[in-house]
């Protein structure tokens, strides 16, 4: 290792708040991506889901209402 | 010869590799980014230079080198979609750009945060420093343009032009420090010389090279297959995953 102590590695030889920024910048943002792509299947199959049942409501009502209109006939 | 590749051009099979794939991707990029980035910042000798700072090294060049790379793979699909009209590709360059663009813009942030020590300045109008910034409005321009159109056939193949006409910026960025002059220092790492950096700096930087790639495939097929599912959402297949999660769902609500 190229550092004696753990507020040398934090130092990086005066740099510390350059290095462990851009680290940390960079992790963060890879890891907000990571999440974004991972919990995206769920949310589209939420969405076809809700879709779903929506066409599925439609259809039904207008089954009813067709059978409505032939009862009162 | 390349009969084999053609069952990946319906939907269902492609969605199947991109979760096939997606593991291998997974671990190998966790392995080289967590290797490479301990070994990097700790464990390389410091530059005789630019000291302890030069570390930003292992994240700088590895995004940098892939926004390139990703723009480029992505402007491929975009002539491949075009060309032979295949859908998977049109889709594969909407999951591309986010992840470009946001390696473009790690790689600008991590360069100013290095420039800032090095040259005394975050930002300077330069010619490599400008072509990236180009980069990421070029990446925000495919994602915007196809979020403009209802109709997604359009969407895709009005982003596509617009990343193939936009893949010129690519060499421009890569010979900027040769064209011009420019603060920017010059290769570290090329193909047919012996690399300029001792081995002790370089074998990590190759790591989180490769971390990047992997990091870049895995988001994608990722982003990828969830924009066939999008794409398909008529389809029988599409429809039984919905049924499946909507009773997995309610199983879920009844176990409480």
């Amino acid at each position: 290792m190229q550092f004696n102590s753990f507020t040398e590695v934090l130092a990086m030889g005066g740099y510390g708040a350059y290095v462990w920024s851009s680290v940390a910048i960079v992790f963060a943002v890879l890891l907000m991506l990571i999440v974004h792509s991972c919990t995206a299947k769920n949310r589209t199959l939420r969405l076809l889901r809700i879709e779903q049942e929506r066409a599925d409501k439609i259809s039904q009502a207008k089954v009813a209402n067709a059978q409505a209109l032939f009862d009162k006939k | 010869m390349w009969k084999w590749l053609h069952p990946y051009a319906k939907a269902e099979t492609a969605y199947n590799l991109c979760y096939r794939l997606l593991p291998y991707f997974s671990w190998l990029a966790a392995i080289t980014l967590i290797a490479g980035s301990i070994w990097g910042l700790l464990y390389a000798p410091a530059d005789y230079q630019q000291g302890d700072s030069f570390r930003i090294i292992y994240f700088h060049v590895p995004t940098a080198i892939w926004s390139m790379g990703a723009y480029t793979s992505m402007a491929i699909c975009g002539m491949v979609g075009i060309v032979w009209q295949i859908k998977n590709a049109e889709l594969a360059v909407y999951a591309i750009a986010p992840v470009g663009a946001a390696f473009t813009f790690l790689a600008l942030v991590t360069g100013a945060v290095w420039g800032k020590p090095m040259w005394g300045a975050w930002w300077v109008w330069d010619a490599r420093l400008t072509s990236e910034l180009i980069l990421l409005f070029l990446y925000l321009g495919v994602i915007a343009l196809y979020n403009s159109f209802e109709d997604k056939r359009t969407a895709a193949r009005a982003a596509s032009i617009l990343a193939i006409v936009g893949v010129v910026n690519v060499p421009i960025i890569h010979y900027s420090v040769e064209w011009w002059n420019t603060l920017h220092q010059g290769a570290s790492i090329t193909k047919f010389d012996k690399p300029s950096i001792s081995p002790d700096m370089l074998w990590p930087l190759l790591l989180n090279i490769a971390g990047f790639l992997f990091i870049l495939a895995a988001i994608t097929c990722l982003r990828l297959a969830n924009q066939i599912l999008i794409n398909d959402a008529r389809r029988p297949w599409v429809k039984a995953l919905v049924e499946q999660s909507s009773t997995e769902a309610t199983s879920l609500v009844k176990g409480k």
